[in-house]
Parts: C-alpha cells; sequence; structure tokens
C-alpha cells in the first residue's frame, strides 16, 4: 500500500508548512502565535529531515535481529531526535518568556507590550 | 602534557559543559566554593586553549575525532568517508576561541560582584559555561549538524541570560526577541544542512567541502545557510533584535551576547570560503557581503546618533562595527579567485576584517562593561539623566575612554590598526567603500564624545551626590579587557603576525582544510 503514495507528498507538505510558518512569523503580532510559528517551522523541518530517510522497503538497522534486505541509514533519524528535543526546550523557554511578559503587561500582543522603540 | 595536547578539543568543550552542570548542585554549598570552582574551571579551560593554540600555530590543522582508537583518524579503517563527529581545529577557528575566553574570562570576573544580592546566581552560572561552551562548540567543530547544536546552546544560554533579569518588562522583550530570531535561524542552518545531507550522505563540512557539486541546491542551501548567519549576527537589514537584545542583558553578558555573534559571523565565514570555496566563482557572494557590510555601517551608525540609552547606543554602534568585518572580508572572498589581487591587497583586507573581530570583542566588550557600571551604579541608562560622574567614578571613566578611542579608530589603539588595514586595502579594490568606512568611523567619534561629555563630564548631579566608584571585581574584569587593548594597541604589528594572519591563511587555503579530514582517504 504504502509503496503507491507518490514520493514527494511528504516535501509539498514541508514547503506548505514552511509557507504557514513565515508568514505566521512575519505577520501576527500574538507571542502565543509567533511561538506557534516557530513550533510548526520545527515540525516541518522535522519532517524534512525523516522525509529524506525513508526508502521503500527498507529495514530498521538493528544488526542482531534484523530480517534480509537493505537497512536504512539511521542518520538522518538521528538528526530529527536531536532536533525535536531541542525544539521542545526552545518552545518551553518561549512559553515561560511570554508567561513573564504577561505578568508585567497583562497582554501577550507584541506590538503594545513594545516598551522599546528604536 | 601530551596528553593535555591530544585531548585538549573534547576537554575544552567537556570542562564547562560539566561545570555548568554542576554549579546548581555547588551553589548549594555556598557561593564561596562555587565561585571558586567556576574560576578554576574556567582557568584550566583557558590553559588548554592556550595549549591548543599554541599547538595549532606550530603544527598545524589538528583533527579530533571522537570515538576513534586515534583521535587523529578522521576515517575509520575499511570506509571511504567520514562517519565519526569530528572537531576540526585550524588557526581561525582558535583566534576565535582565543576571544571568546579572554572575554568570558572577563564578563565572569565582572559579574562576580555585580551579581552579589541577586536571586538565581546558580542558574547564571550555570547559563554562563553553557554560552561559553555554544560558542566555543561553534568555533571548534567540523562537522555541520555539531554546528547546528552548538548553536542552539549558544541561543537557548543566551536567551536565558538576555532575559534574567525577569523583574523588568524589557528584559524578557529582549530575550523573547534574541530566542525568536535564534529559534528561525537554527532552523534554518537545519534545513540547509538535510538539504546538503540530502544529496551527499555526509555532514563533515571537509568532506562534503570536498564533494561539492555547485549546483541549484547547493546554492539554495547557500542561500539558507548566509541569510541564518546574517540574522544572528545582526547584519543590516536583520539587526532589529540587537538593540533590544543588548540594551537589556545584565552586565558580563551583553559582551558575551556580542561574542556569540562574532561566532556566528566566523560560521558565516567558514560557509562561505571553506564549504563553498574553492572552484567556485565567489564574486557575487562577496559583493553582497561587502553590501551587508557597508549597510550595517551606515544605518547602524546613523541609527545610533540619536539615542539615549546608553547602552541601545552601544548596541547600534556594535552593529556598525560588524560592518567593517563584513567590508574587510568580503573584500577578500570577492578577489578569492583572483590570486594577483588577492596578494596584492584581498589578503591584507582579510587580515584587517579578521583583526577587527577580535579588536571589537575586546574593546566593545569594555565599553558595554563600563555602560553597566553606571547602571549599576545610578540605576538608569538614560544619558539626560547623567551628569558629572567622572568625578566619581575615576576608573570607569578612565577605560570608557580608552574604548572610546578604540572603537573610533583614534591612533594608537588597536581600533585604528585593523581599520587602517581596511581602509588601505579597500581603498584599491574600490575607492569609495573606503571613503564610507571613514566617515562612519568619524560619525563613531562624534557620537561617542556626546556619551562622554554627557555622562562623565560637568559639574556634579545633585541626585548623583552618593555615587561611587564600582566594585574590585567589576574593575579588574574591565582591566582584563583594557590591558589586552593596550597590549594590542602598542604591538599590532606582532598581534597580526602571530594570530591573524595565520587565520586568514587558514580561510584562504580550502585545501588544507580538506586535507586535515580526506588526506588519508583514498
Amino acid at each position: 500500500m504504502i509503496q503507491y503514495i507518490p514520493y514527494n507528498i511528504p516535501f509539498i507538505a514541508v514547503a506548505l508548512l514552511v509557507g504557514i510558518a513565515l508568514y505566521i512569523l512575519i505577520f501576527k503580532r500574538n507571542m502565543v502565535k509567533i511561538v506557534m510559528g516557530v513550533a510548526i517551522l520545527g515540525a516541518a523541518v522535522n519532517l524534512f529531515l525523516v522525509a529524506l530517510g525513508y526508502r521503500a522497503g527498507g529495514v530498521a538497522p538493528i544488526y542482531t535481529v534484523s530480517p534480509q534486505g537493505p537497512m536504512v541509514l539511521p542518520v538522518p533519524q538521528a538528526l530529527t531526535l536531536t532536533s525535536i528535543v531541542i525544539a521542545v526546550s526552545i518552545i518551553a523557554l518561549m512559553l515561560t518568556m511570554v508567561m513573564h511578559t504577561y505578568r508585567h503587561t497583562k497582554d501577550v500582543d507584541a506590538k503594545k507590550s513594545r516598551t522599546m522603540k528604536g | 602534557m601530551e596528553f593535555l595536547t591530544v585531548h585538549s578539543p573534547a576537554l575544552i568543550i567537556a570542562l564547562p559543559l560539566l561545570a555548568a552542570f554542576v554549579i546548581p548542585l555547588l551553589g548549594r554549598a555556598g557561593a564561596t566554593i562555587r565561585d571558586t570552582f567556576n574560576v578554576a574551571i574556567l582557568g584550566f579551560t583557558a590553559f588548554l586553549v592556550a595549549v591548543l593554540a599554541i599547538d595549532v600555530y606550530t603544527g598545524g590543522t589538528r583533527v579530533y575525532t571522537f570515538g576513534a582508537t586515534v583521535p587523529e583518524m578522521a576515517i575509520p579503517q575499511g570506509y571511504m568517508v567520514p562517519v565519526r563527529i569530528m572537531f576540526e581545529v585550524d588557526a581561525i577557528s582558535i583566534f576565535m576561541a582565543l576571544a571568546t575566553t579572554v572575554v568570558t574570562i572577563a564578563a565572569f570576573i565582572y559579574s562576580l560582584q555585580f551579581l552579589k544580592g541577586e536571586t538565581g546566581q546558580e542558574r547564571f552560572y550555570s547559563l554562563l559555561m553553557l554560552l561559553f561552551v555554544g560558542m566555543l562548540g561553534l568555533e571548534l567543530t567540523g562537522d555541520m549538524f555539531n554546528m547546528f547544536v552548538f548553536l542552539e546552546i549558544l541561543s537557548i544560554a543566551g536567551a536565558g541570560l538576555a532575559s534574567y533579569r525577569v523583574n523588568m518588562a524589557d528584559a524578557v522583550e529582549g530575550g523573547f526577541k534574541y530566542i525568536v530570531i535564534s529559534a528561525v535561524s537554527a532552523l534554518m542552518v537545519l534545513f540547509a544542512i538535510g538539504i546538503l545531507y540530502a544529496q551527499y550522505n555526509l555532514l563533515s563540512i571537509a568532506a562534503l567541502a570536498h564533494n561539492m557539486q555547485y549546483n541549484t541546491l547547493d546554492m539554495i542551501a547557500l542561500g539558507l545557510l548566509a541569510i541564518a548567519f546574517v540574522m544572528k549576527l545582526a547584519g543590516v537589514p536583520l539587526h532589529m533584535w540587537a538593540p533590544d537584545t543588548y540594551a537589556v542583558a545584565p552586565a558580563g553578558i551583553t559582551p558575551m551576547i556580542y561574542t556569540s555573534s562574532a561566532a556566528s559571523m566566523y560560521a558565516l565565514y567558514r560557509v562561505t570560503f571553506t564549504l563553498y570555496g574553492g572552484a567556485f566563482d565567489t564574486g557575487a557572494i562577496g559583493w553582497v557581503v561587502i553590501i551587508l557590510g557597508v549597510l550595517s555601517m551606515f544605518i547602524g551608525v546613523m541609527m545610533a546618533i540619536h539615542q539615549t540609552d546608553i547602552k541601545r547606543l552601544m548596541a547600534y554602534h556594535a552593529i556598525s562595527q560588524s560592518g567593517y568585518m563584513l567590508l574587510g572580508v568580503g573584500v577578500g572572498l570577492a578577489v578569492l579567485t583572483d590570486p594577483v589581487a588577492l596578494a596584492s591587497y584581498g589578503r591584507d583586507a582579510m587580515n584587517g576584517g579578521i583583526f577587527h573581530i577580535i579588536n571589537n570583542a575586546l574593546y566593545k566588550g569594555m565599553l558595554f562593561l563600563t555602560a553597566e557600571a553606571i547602571f549599576f551604579r545610578i540605576g538608569t541608562r538614560d544619558l539626560n539623566r547623567m551628569g558629572g560622574l567622572g568625578h566619581k567614578m575615576k576608573w570607569t571613566a578612565a577605560f570608557f575612554i580608552i574604548g572610546a578611542l578604540a572603537i573610533s579608530g583614534i591612533p594608537p589603539f588597536n581600533g585604528f590598526a585593523s581599520k587602517l588595514l581596511i581602509y588601505e586595502s579597500v581603498f584599491r579594490f574600490n575607492p569609495l567603500l573606503s571613503v564610507i568606512a571613514m566617515f562612519v568611523s568619524l560619525v563613531t567619534l562624534a557620537s561617542f564624545t556626546k556619551v562622554f561629555y554627557s555622562a562623565f563630564t560637568g559639574a556634579e548631579m545633585p541626585s548623583l551626590g552618593q555615587v561611587r566608584e564600582v566594585p574590585r571585581s567589576m574593575l579588574i574584569g574591565m582591566g582584563v579587557l583594557a590591558a589586552c587593548i593596550i597590549f594590542f594597541s602598542i604591538f599590532p604589528g606582532l598581534v597580526v603576525d602571530a594570530i591573524v594572519a595565520p587565520a586568514t591563511d587558514a580561510l584562504i587555503d580550502q585545501a588544507s582544510y580538506i586535507n586535515g579530514v580526506m588526506g588519508a582517504a583514498p
């Protein structure tokens, strides 16, 4: 079943997600939405890496109990795992900052809460 | 000793990283123990950086492969390509590491008494060590994905530190801006790494450069990497975050965040020179870097003139000074494929740009520290509410004068040495660029004269009658940087020959970087 899915659908999804994320980051003023934009961008890049690592019919590279057949190189998956962990910590840090800003200004709208002007 | 030399690249990263997680535990035992531990770790790391520097300057590029039986063995037996994570330290990497270490030590000493009485000191020092690790790792690594990881470590630690004073609303916002910019740029770097990996199945910089085919996808990756690093080094037009973040970060941290943008600049050079150098005509990229440099220089200084917040003013000057580094190295990049032009002025321009990186880390760092010393005593960054501070804060005023003269390029200070190299060589490339650079330098002098007059001279303000000189550790912190500035000012030729010129050659000589890893490959 899985091999009938066109090969580049994941990449189209990546492009869409990156587009949405950039739109949010550039045009939205709400700090929570900006955090969501970063999260979507992170998801897009992770999807890109995983899609790169996919090989139709490949098996997991566990030498001891693997069945016959081509093995998948595990590097993209390792990269994705690292990147997911980093994304989680970044988003957590950003949310604490949003929380502190809200505590100070009772507002998460970046436009209103800018106390510093160039 | 032999053991230290061989394993220093790994230990330089491992020690501060260990310290970062031990500090919160030690903090429970008391502040004195914690500070002693920090001093010991930083001192030993600085010693290791010095050992590695001597080794690299005498013996050439050093490769350290993690997990290999012999650290120099970059490619495992039976393989054609490097598969392990590795550090590759050449002259430019170690040059950046030296600058980072000096600034970190000064910032740390300065923070000792600055932080007295604040809460959450363990976390502050913990993050400071992580920021240090992030910068060093970014500078020493020879692996693209590793570069991304250290970029993220640096960003998270930097953002946490920038918003350390959460009781101030603007501090949190400065930190938020920084983390958004950092997260986006780091994800762009990761995307570019994905594109490169998809084509070559490689992550090592040297191996990628060896196999680079310069096709359309590679160009897209180059564009992503360049935008990401320019964003991170606060070059105009992606500079909006810098004044906000630099202005609110606590003392000691502003110079470090500034140095971390210099580390991003190093990453930009590493990518453009080493990863994409070689057969590819870099003229167009060189011009893009030059234009970015001139824009940063000019717009940065113009924005600085009318600021009244002393740290925002200095932050705009920091953007403007980054322009000089981009200009100098950009000229080198533009003529990289033309050996005659490279020998006659391109190399000098790059020397100037790279020398300016370390000079600027020193005097800009010190100026940020003096600004924060004033804030420490009078509780405001507003220039209109300062005056006559020179009577009471004599040392701070003296340090400020040294920094201000150096940044404006007044002889005999080190800023003059590096700017002169840039003016002379850029003049032969394109006279107009040189004229703009000199004009920017003049405006910088005017702007710092204004700061000096409004903050340090004049009659004492009645409201500031109680102001005293800052505590000793803060003076020592500034003194470390001032001593380096004076040393660099007296012996510019020595410094250029000993550490700057090898760094420039390391950037130009792509083949030897590749050879450091791929030399053993069949």
